[in-house]
């Protein structure tokens, strides 16, 4: 398709562990299109966020190991220079970092550190990067634009050193954006007026936004599309109707038993652990170890992910087999968001 | 009467030493709270950062000094009390806390953790310490052999389950968990919380669950009181609070949590515009002059909010 903004083929990513590499990320095809927001799911240690440091090549170099490709606007991300690169990210490839609280230099002024994006991207005069940058901070909704630019960031709470972020993120606008976990270091009433105001920028500059988060409730509220991952795999792709109407993969089914939800009795608990990459078992269902009572013929021996309906794509069989003993969740079926 | 009570309790902002005293800012960090606990029971207590709930709760086991108001435990005034009196009363009521990987001291293996507590207060021999101990470990659904491994050797919730254990060494009445499950995956939240509810109905615990997660409290908890800046603005059962809020700020904080089906994200949005709005029009109906929180007013027996 020509609207393609990001096409990740066959991506893996290993890190030097004990002096051997292991893989965090394990094969992931994805692609991203323009005014689409992908969401990536999956627990912490599944390879969410080693996902989008391989695509910014933000890992060190000496100790990790990339295969595959990344292409963005006709170049393979993993085959250019740093200078290359350089010229690439914080323009037209911009990512928002997890924590509001370290991803800023506590020493520079917030003006001065969304200065500097532009100070390498773009030719403008100091007045009209002042005039940018206090545009930019009205723009994600800090009225204040003045003070906050000569404000340094103790001064500022979370929501608006987030916003500060944000802003920086859209300094040269670019047309993909990566979040990673934007909002989980900030209280409901701020994650709300965050999500809000990054789904009305993107609908405003039409730009892609690879958004990664643990958050299943953050996702239904800002995803076009879900990718679930887990243990360096994506399990399930699908709308995100889809995924939280018709959710096939145990893994997705179970995440979705483990939240709250008002009327279950008891939270549904996916035995054991998501486990370390050094000691994964590679071959077969990896999920398998953790949904016990499905017997080890439902599983594939090597699973692919397959297309089950239009866009909709599974990994492994053993979703035609699977259902939650009744024990696990009370009395309540399995079956929570059908569409009434 | 209920197991405990807080009266009007205030807990200042703390003093920064100074040569010449100055005045500061009056705004204290918890500002006349009043709430009963009664036995048996699931509180839950909601609000965002900085709303003063954990301070709350470390005031009424003594980690946080108080100003004004009083603490009764059981029927007794707590700072009335002598020393030896209070440790007494102390023993009942314990805490789990928020990170489970810095409320664990690193060096100590778990039999000495959990059994530290026991040590304070009850003179066993090694036999039945070790016994104890391994009662414990076992209601917490841990290997036996973990007695002797360190923390680092456990994922967040076998830690987290490390410190219940630890909570409930000496039988208390009252467990305060602040934030238990903000620092695990939902899989491992899930776990913990199952395993919190258990113990909470075996042993008929009270229980002062502090979240700041609107999904979990309802699961939780009984009743819940809803804080912001300092002081409670709605308080009632669950139905009260989810079903029929009164209170302009409890609207907003449930509006905020995000809609769990994507085919209503429209609906949710202008909800929450049209609360948003609600909330500027109403301003000056549910705070005074200054922006501070009314008093609570009863509204039905259960239900008390912040309001005219």
């Amino acid at each position: 398709m020509e609207d393609n903004l990001l096409t990740i083929h066959k991506l893996r990513t290993s890190f030097l562990i004990d002096g051997e590499f292991h893989r965090a990320v394990d094969g992931v095809s994805l692609t991203i299109h323009r005014n689409e927001v992908v969401a990536i799911v999956g627990e912490s240690g599944c390879g969410k966020s080693a996902l989008a440091l391989s695509i910014m090549g933000l890992h060190p170099k000496e100790r990790t190991r990339i295969e595959g490709s990344v292409e963005f606007q006709g170049q393979n991300l993993l085959q250019l220079s740093t200078a290359k690169l350089n010229q690439i990210r914080g323009k037209q490839l911009a990512m928002i970092f997890q924590d509001p609280m370290t991803a800023l230099h506590p020493l520079l002024t917030v003006g001065r550190q969304i200065k500097e994006v532009m100070d390498v991207h773009l030719p403008l005069s100091t007045k009209e990067k002042k005039q940018r940058v206090l545009q930019l901070l009205e723009q994600v909704g800090i009225q204040t634009s003045a003070q906050v630019y000569q404000h340094y960031p103790h001064e500022l709470s979370g929501g608006m050193r987030q916003r500060v972020l944000i802003a920086m993120a859209l300094a040269c606008d670019p047309v993909l954006l990566i979040a990673d976990e934007p909002t989980t270091a900030l209280d409901v009433t701020i994650q709300a007026q965050i999500m809000e105001l990054m789904k009305e920028l993107q609908q405003q500059s039409q730009a892609g936004i690879l958004l990664i988060t643990h958050d299943l409730g953050v996702v239904a509220e800002m995803a076009d599309r879900v990718a679930v991952m887990y243990a360096g795999e994506i399990v399930e792709l699908a709308t995100v109707h889809e995924l939280f109407h018709h959710p096939l993969h145990p893994y997705t089914r179970s995440l979705l038993h483990s939240l709250p939800s008002g009327q279950q009795q008891k939270l549904h608990v996916i035995d054991g652990m998501v486990p370390a990459i050094e000691r994964l078992k590679r071959s077969g269902c990896r999920f398998a170890p953790r949904i016990p009572w499905i017997s080890n013929e439902l599983h594939e021996d090597d699973p692919v992910l397959r297309e089950i309906a239009p866009g909709h794509y599974v990994r492994c069989t053993c979703h035609q087999h699977f259902y939650l003993p009744a024990d696990r969740i009370g009395d309540e079926t399995d079956a929570p968001f059908t569409a009434t | 009467m209920p197991l405990l009570q807080l009266h009007n309790m205030t807990v200042p902002l703390p003093q920064k030493r100074a040569f010449i005293k100055r005045a500061h800012s009056v705004v204290p960090i918890v500002d006349r709270v009043s709430l009963q606990l009664y036995r048996g029971e699931v509180y839950g207590l909601v609000g965002e950062s900085g709303c003063g709930k954990s301070t709350t709760a470390r005031a009424m086991i003594g980690l946080n000094r108080i100003t004004e108001g009083q603490i009764l435990f059981q029927g007794e005034d707590i700072a009335s009390l002598s020393r030896n009196k209070r440790r007494e009363q102390m023993k009942d009521m314990q805490m789990i806390f928020q990170d489970p990987y810095s409320s664990l001291n690193p060096r100590k293996n778990v039999w000495n953790s959990i059994a530290e507590p026991l040590r304070n207060f009850e003179r066993l021999s090694k036999e039945e310490e070790l016994r104890k101990v391994q009662a414990l470990v076992e209601r917490v659904g841990l290997n036996p052999e973990s007695l002797y491994q360190y923390p680092h050797q456990f994922s967040g919730g076998q830690r987290q389950r490390i410190g219940i254990a630890r909570a409930l060494a000496l039988q208390p009445k009252l467990l305060i968990a602040d934030e238990p499950v903000s620092a695990l995956d939902v899989s491992v939240q899930a776990q913990v919380l199952n395993f919190m509810k258990d113990i909470q109905q075996e042993y008929g615990l009270t229980m002062l669950f502090i979240s700041h997660d609107l999904g979990i409290v309802r699961h939780m908890c009984d009743r819940i009181g809803i804080m912001y800046q300092g002081r409670l603005v709605e308080e009632g059962t669950v139905e009260d609070i989810f079903e029929r809020p009164c209170h302009l700020y409890t609207k907003r904080l449930l509006a905020a949590v995000p809609e769990m089906d994507p085919d209503k994200r429209l609906k949710k949005l202008q909800e929450r515009q049209r609360i948003q709005h609600e909330y500027e029009q109403q301003v000056d109906e549910f705070f005074d002059a200054a922006g501070r929180v009314k008093e609570l007013r009863k509204i039905t027996a259960t239900h008390s909010a912040a309001v005219k």
